[in-house]
């Protein structure tokens, strides 16, 4: 049986002026299974943001191959890779990235406004992820009128209403104090054990306890790929 | 999904306020002026439309005119002569009557109230040609006509002006120190586009020629009665002829008289009532051109505003469609706001010209005009939407979610 994400040889590389060019990947391999929690770590301008664009589908590859769920993601072309982004991705952000006029439950509801389903089904799904994320009671206030924790909450509700294969959560405590921000990784464990994929894209080691699995970037290279045994139960 | 956009534009609208009024400021102008124009335009068809049926379809003016240019300065002596008018009759086998007109202000005076009244000579055939006639008492007969009887019959607005009794019929008013007896009131009509139409004195076409002498013949004209308004092109050709021999005029030489039917009179507001529309359409297209640059340059401003928004929606899978329809959506919205409010503004001037305007005949909008409004302001919309649309749906994900 072939895994959820199984990535190739990838590399990439960015032309940045005319003779400077910048290897991001400098071919990496990765094969990630369904319902693992795993820490992507390293430095800055390790390649760790770019591998999380390649495995959230928002860019692809220079060279090298990633399938998805059995689908060749590297040829596809962005409409496509919109599409995919909608069923099988969810993307928790560091700075939530929610719509400020938009209430909680149209905040969640809004992947499920770009898979076309009717209105009054993609209100019950929103409302149901946010009874999962606990903020059953919020369901109508602004960003606004939230604090930080319920602010992510709200975009952890966004990123599980699509049902995807894998939470994409990009340092998603850095905007939030020590307290809140355990909060959310209970949170992400509590899903990691109800069956979810997650992919955690951290510089904190703190954060990577969590995870069942850390690998680490170099220079855009794997340097590093084990088990946390103490959690990883 | 096209519910959604819209429910998002006006909610970005809507949290723009004051800027959102300011952009389409333009096209609320330009909305504004197609619509006042319009009913204006419309209002001054009806009541010229209105006076020519009045006046009746058949019939025909004649008057001394002096064509423009070298030729019409060789002509000498300008006149119409009542011989013209009674060849006229005799000739053209089209019309049916014609009577002379003519006309000077005079003082008039009843008692202690005097004015200036245009005092207008004509013959008893008048009523007929001009489809107009008196309330009380009677108009001229053939008797006052070739005894040159001292009779005038007067407008409804000169009873109440010079304070005559309700039957003023058998009073004595002083013209230019000639007593003349009151023996008719012509029916009242009010005003057309301020000029008042009640206020005048007639008095028999004789009795004009003795009172002015042969300078009548200067300022005389005829009202011609074709058969009917079928024939009446007819029988402005066969005017048109019967005087250039009368005139002893050449076949190169412009005629030194002018005959006008309602339907040429009818032509040339048509003409005029294009013109201003033309010039209209002209303002407004520009004023349509600056609110539409005003909308692209704010749905710019907007684009690069929203760019974590944008970035945020592809994220989660909205494809480049899907952003070129929000933001086109939006320009369309946002443009179509003003032309609602333009054409408010447009039925709010239309309709408070119509009120200021005496005589005019209400206030009205044509289906076409609502319609072309809407078409415009949602046209301007898409054209100018299109390219800050086509920005936006272009935008790299992973850089608009990372913009500051």
């Amino acid at each position: 049986m072939s895994a959820l994400i199984d990535i190739r040889d990838v590399t990439k590389t960015y032309e940045m002026g005319a003779e400077t060019i910048v290897h991001a990947l400098a071919g990496v391999s990765l094969a990630i299974e369904g319902g693992d929690y795993v820490a992507i770590m390293g430095p800055s301008g390790s390649g760790k943001s770019t591998l999380m664009n390649l495995i959230g589908c928002l860019d692809t590859p220079s060279t090298g191959s990633y399938v998805l769920k059995g689908r060749e993601i590297a040829t596809m072309n962005d409409d496509e890779l919109a599409q995919i982004r909608n069923k099988e991705i969810g993307f928790i952000f560091q700075t939530f990235n929610l719509l400020p006029r938009a209430d909680a439950v149209q905040n969640v509801e809004l992947p499920l406004v770009y898979s076309g389903l009717p209105r009054r089904e993609r209100k019950a799904r929103a409302e149901k992820a946010l009874d999962a994320v606990g903020l059953g009671t919020r369901k109508h206030h602004r960003p606004n009128e939230m604090s930080g924790g319920q602010r992510q909450r709200v975009a952890i509700a966004r990123a599980l209403v699509n049902d995807p294969s894998i939470l994409l959560a990009d340092e998603p405590t850095g905007n939030l104090d020590s307290k809140t921000g355990e909060e959310i990784l209970a949170l992400m464990d509590e899903l990691h054990r109800g069956g979810n994929t997650i992919i955690l894209v951290t510089h904190e080691d703190e954060l990577a306890q969590h995870a069942a699995r850390v690998v680490r970037l170099k220079d855009g290279k794997i340097i590093s790929d084990v088990r946390n045994s103490v959690v990883g139960a | 999904m096209l519910i959604e956009n819209l429910l998002m534009a006006l909610k970005a609208i809507w949290a723009n306020k004051m800027r959102s009024m300011l952009t389409t400021l333009g096209i609320v102008i330009g909305t504004a002026a197609v619509i006042a124009v319009v009913s204006i335009v419309q209002g001054f068809s009806q009541v010229i439309t209105n006076e020519v049926q009045n006046l009746g379809a058949n019939t025909i003016i004649v008057q001394p005119f002096r064509p423009p240019g070298k030729e019409g300065d060789k002509l000498g002596k300008i006149v119409l002569t009542w011989e013209d008018g009674q060849a006229v009759m005799r000739t053209c086998p089209s019309v049916s009557v014609a009577t002379p007109v003519v006309q000077d202000f005079l003082e008039v005076k009843f008692g202690e109230e005097r004015s200036q009244y245009p005092v207008i000579g004509v013959q008893p055939v008048f009523q007929d040609v001009r489809n107009y006639y008196v309330d009380q008492g009677r108009f001229f007969s053939a008797l006052d006509e070739t005894s040159r009887t001292n009779a005038c019959v007067i407008g409804h607005g000169v009873l109440t002006e010079l304070k005559l009794p309700q039957d003023p019929i058998g009073r004595d008013l002083l013209l230019a120190g000639r007593t003349c007896n009151i023996i008719g009131v012509m029916e009242p009509k009010g005003e057309i586009l301020g000029q008042e139409l009640d206020k005048f004195v007639m008095i028999p076409f004789g009795t004009a020629v003795s009172l002015w002498g042969h300078t009548v013949e200067e300022n005389t004209h005829f009202l011609v009665r074709a058969s009917s308004p079928e024939i009446v092109d007819q029988a402005a050709d066969e005017i048109e002829n019967t005087l250039r021999v009368r005139h002893h005029l050449r076949s190169d030489q412009p005629s030194d008289f002018k005959v006008s039917t309602q339907k040429e009179f009818l032509k040339s507001f048509t003409k005029f009532a294009n013109g201003v529309t033309y010039v209209v359409a002209g303002v407004v297209s520009i004023a349509l051109l600056v609110g539409g640059i005003g909308i692209m340059n704010i749905m710019l401003v907007s684009v690069t505003e929203r760019t974590r928004e944008i970035g945020l929606r592809k994220a989660v899978g909205a494809r480049r469609s899907h952003i070129l329809a929000q933001f086109v959506i939006e320009a369309i919205t946002l443009a179509l706001v003003g032309g609602i409010i333009g054409i408010a503004m447009g039925i709010a001037v239309g309709a408070i010209a119509a009120k200021l305007i005496p005589n005019w005949p209400g206030f009205f909008i044509p289906v076409w005009a609502l319609a072309l409004a809407f078409g415009f302001s949602s046209a301007v919309g898409l054209f100018f939407g299109i390219y800050p649309a086509a920005k936006a749906s272009r935008l790299d994900p992973i850089e608009s979610l990372r913009y500051e």
